[in-house]
């Protein structure tokens, strides 16, 4: 029987949307790169923020490539790799799939949906996301300039406006671990005493390696860890 | 002096131009997709389902999406907005990427040096992305038994805490005065209402970090 879901057609699709995301993201890389080094910045620091970002990236990634996997059971392969690799992400993704199979009285627990039904879903997921890019076509420009405007005017609260925004997002995701059980604040525990460890270890120790990986270092650790809390306290 | 204000001048404004004819190019390339499913497999989607699917998701993904690019873009920067709007994945992984390569770098996020170091970030992050799935495509078969596994399921259910772990530490350790009100706020609503969403919380923990910051700041406090 034909398979739709995973036929050549939808990944040509898929292969064409991870071209254009490559090389947009090539363009912005270089464009920035370029002012960089115009504006005077070190190459060296330059070439750590690529070093440590793609470190960094490789653990989420594996979490986003879960999601595909995840959705492949009902949408094939080609769908969750085209949606993961746009705007959404892998807490909207599931939700939006879900949200359309049920307005036709399906569900993605089905071995794999009908095709109006797949049909339905990739119209609902790429529509349900749009307000974001479209509202920045729009309103980012004017709104940026606002922000600028602030830290013209007053640059000591400029920034201190841009930390105060850090802090709040931080905060919301400290309060849900805080409130998530006890393997949820245990593992946030662990990843600040390695990031505390790590920075003891450059700082002290001078090993500048464990500043750049500190952050995907308390990561991995934490995480390892919570499998450790998972199997003595069950949860 | 005026030479380089001139030149960040001319770079914002190439910013926004670029990002705008690629951000466009993006939306119409994302929407190319079901419309493409669409016409070649011959099926349309009716009104009523469209509708019946759509409605509950734009309640709450619109306002979401535009709330993110208030609180995101100012610590982003332009180029980097543009990207990772594009490229998705925000609060999980681009803004935390942007973060910490700005913390690693020494640069202040909304200077000029961290809208470079932050554009940096999120491209390599949205390329590291793209690999890591084209991987996971072509290795479907091999990697779904390993990552699926039983074992990995807490390390993967709490990536969330193991990452903010971390950048908590690295931030409120520097902003600890800004960060009272919004950690009690949040853990007090987390507490009430465990299943709270949180990308509608971001921005009232924002909001209350914003007003705390101004008010001690108003009174000599920071």
């Amino acid at each position: 029987m034909f398979d739709y879901r995973n036929s050549a057609f939808m990944f040509s699709l898929g292969a064409i949307v991870a071209l254009f995301v490559t090389v947009q993201s090539l363009v912005f890389l270089r464009t920035a790169w370029l002012e960089g080094k115009r504006k005077g910045l070190d190459a060296g620091k330059m070439r750590r923020a690529v070093i440590s970002s793609a470190v960094f990236t490789l653990v989420p990634s594996l979490s986003i490539l879960l999601t595909m996997l995840t959705l492949s059971g009902a949408l094939g392969l080609a769908l969750p790799w085209i949606r993961l690799s746009v705007i959404g992400a892998v807490t909207y993704e599931l939700p939006a799939a879900e949200a359309a199979a049920q307005a036709t009285g399906s569900s993605l627990a089905a071995a794999g949906v009908p095709l109006d039904v797949f049909s339905l879903i990739a119209w609902v997921m790429t529509l349900g996301i749009m307000s974001g890019p479209l509202f920045i076509i729009a309103y980012f420009k004017k709104l940026q300039s606002r922000v600028n405007k602030i830290k013209v005017e007053d640059n000591r609260w400029g920034t201190l406006l841009i930390s105060a925004m850090f802090v709040g997002l931080i905060s919301s995701f400290l309060g849900s671990a805080l409130a998530g059980g006890i393997v949820s604040i245990l593992t946030l525990l662990s990843s600040a005493l390695i990031m505390v460890f790590c920075i003891q270890l450059e700082q002290k120790a001078g090993l500048k390696l464990f500043k750049d990986f500190a952050l995907p270092l308390s990561m991995v650790g934490a995480m390892a860890l919570a499998v450790l809390f998972a199997g003595i306290l069950g949860g | 002096m005026t030479k380089i204000n001139e030149n960040s001048l001319s770079y914002e404004v190439a910013i926004h131009r670029m990002g705008r004819i690629w951000m466009s190019m993006a939306l119409l390339v994302i929407m190319a997709v079901p419309l493409a499913i669409s016409v070649y497999f011959n099926v349309w989607p009716a009104a009523g389902p469209l509708l019946g699917g759509l409605l509950p998701i734009m309640m709450i993904y619109v306002p979401i999406g535009i709330i993110e690019v208030i609180t995101f873009s100012p610590m982003l920067g332009s180029g980097a907005t543009y990207l990772a709007f594009t490229t998705g994945n925000l609060t999980n992984l681009k803004v935390p990427c942007a973060l910490n390569a700005m913390e690693i770098a020494d640069v202040e996020p909304g200077s000029s040096q961290g809208e470079i170091i932050s554009t940096i970030a999120v491209a390599t992050s949205s390329l590291v992305t793209n690999l890591v799935l084209v991987i996971g495509v072509l290795l479907f078969v091999q990697l779904t038994p390993l990552l699926a596994a039983p074992l990995l399921k807490p390390a993967f259910e709490n990536i969330l805490p193991a990452l903010f772990g971390a950048l908590g530490y690295l931030y409120i350790s520097k902003n600890w005065k800004l960060a009272v009100v919004p950690v009690t706020l949040m853990v007090i609503i987390f507490v009430l209402v465990p299943a709270a969403p949180v990308g509608i919380l971001i921005p009232v923990s924002a909001l209350s970090a914003i007003a705390a910051a101004r008010l001690m700041y108003k009174k000599n406090m920071i």
